[in-house]
């Protein structure tokens, strides 16, 4: 699989959330992805980006596209440094929440993409990635 | 800061939400318009989100505060204009709008408020003997 990395976003401020949105808008649609692709990638984008200023403490977004064959897609990681997550079974189950939130973030956002990986070290920081594929 | 403005159409606050929110402007549209229904006395808020490319969990659960603050207040809150492939999405991401009225579009959200507040007024009227 071949990997092109775009741009990586900051994620610090909540004026930066709007930002990712944007920017995952920009690249999905100059991928030829149809509305309502789109419209599930930048949702689940906005969820995780929502986590990584709220609870991660800020970080930033890693864009990347993927070519495997003929397929071509959009990978977002979402990488902190913050106090990380000590179950994650848990923190993906719906309704379950840490601050004050919906607490859909993480499993809601995995509904709306095509791939999902997270990984957290307590302590550490959080590396979580969203791929859609067109 | 920006602010989204809000409208006094009648008995109605008018709010179209023409930009992508970030989360404080979300919360001070929440809070503004909590503040409006009292001092303007409004009976019913329209929120126009037909502009709205996305409604991720945060404006989902904004929307659901403003229509249960504003039933508290006597008020009747009707989201209109969502589109499509934004309501899917809410769906899959599951969110619940609980307790949100909606109508297809403006006209049709005006012509519901009117009715539900007509409906309240001859209530009230024979509550009051």
């Amino acid at each position: 699989m071949l990997t092109e990395t775009i741009e990586t976003v900051p994620i610090r401020s909540s004026e930066d959330i709007v930002r990712v949105r944007q920017k995952v808008r920009f690249q999905a649609g100059a991928m030829g992805m149809s509305l309502i692709d789109q419209t599930k990638f930048i949702t689940a984008a906005s969820e995780i980006a929502r986590n990584t200023f709220e609870y991660g403490g800020g970080g930033e977004l890693v864009m990347e596209t993927l070519r495997d064959g003929a397929r071509r897609g959009l990978r977002l990681t979402f990488l902190d440094e913050g106090p990380g997550i000590a179950d994650i079974e848990q923190a993906m189950r719906d309704h379950f929440t840490t601050g004050g939130g919906l607490g859909l973030g993480l499993g809601g956002a995995k509904r709306l993409v095509n791939e999902f990986d997270i990984e957290s070290r307590p302590g550490e920081g959080t590396r979580i990635s969203l791929i859609r594929w067109k | 800061m920006d602010k989204i403005p809000i409208l006094k159409v009648g008995k109605c606050l008018l709010v179209t939400i023409q930009i992508d929110m970030h989360d404080r402007l979300a919360m001070a549209l929440q809070d503004d318009l909590t503040n409006a229904i009292v001092t303007s006395r409004a009976k019913g808020v329209l929120i126009d989100v037909s502009a709205l490319e996305i409604v991720d969990s945060f404006i989902g659960r904004m929307l659901s505060n403003i229509a249960s603050a504003s039933r508290v207040l006597d008020a009747v809150t009707i989201v209109v204009g969502m589109r499509p492939h934004v309501a899917i999405t809410l769906v899959e991401l599951g969110v619940q709008l609980s307790g949100i009225q909606t109508a297809r579009n403006v006209d049709k959200g005006l012509e519901t408020i009117s009715r539900l507040i007509e409906q309240s007024e001859s209530t009230d009227a024979y509550g009051d003997d």
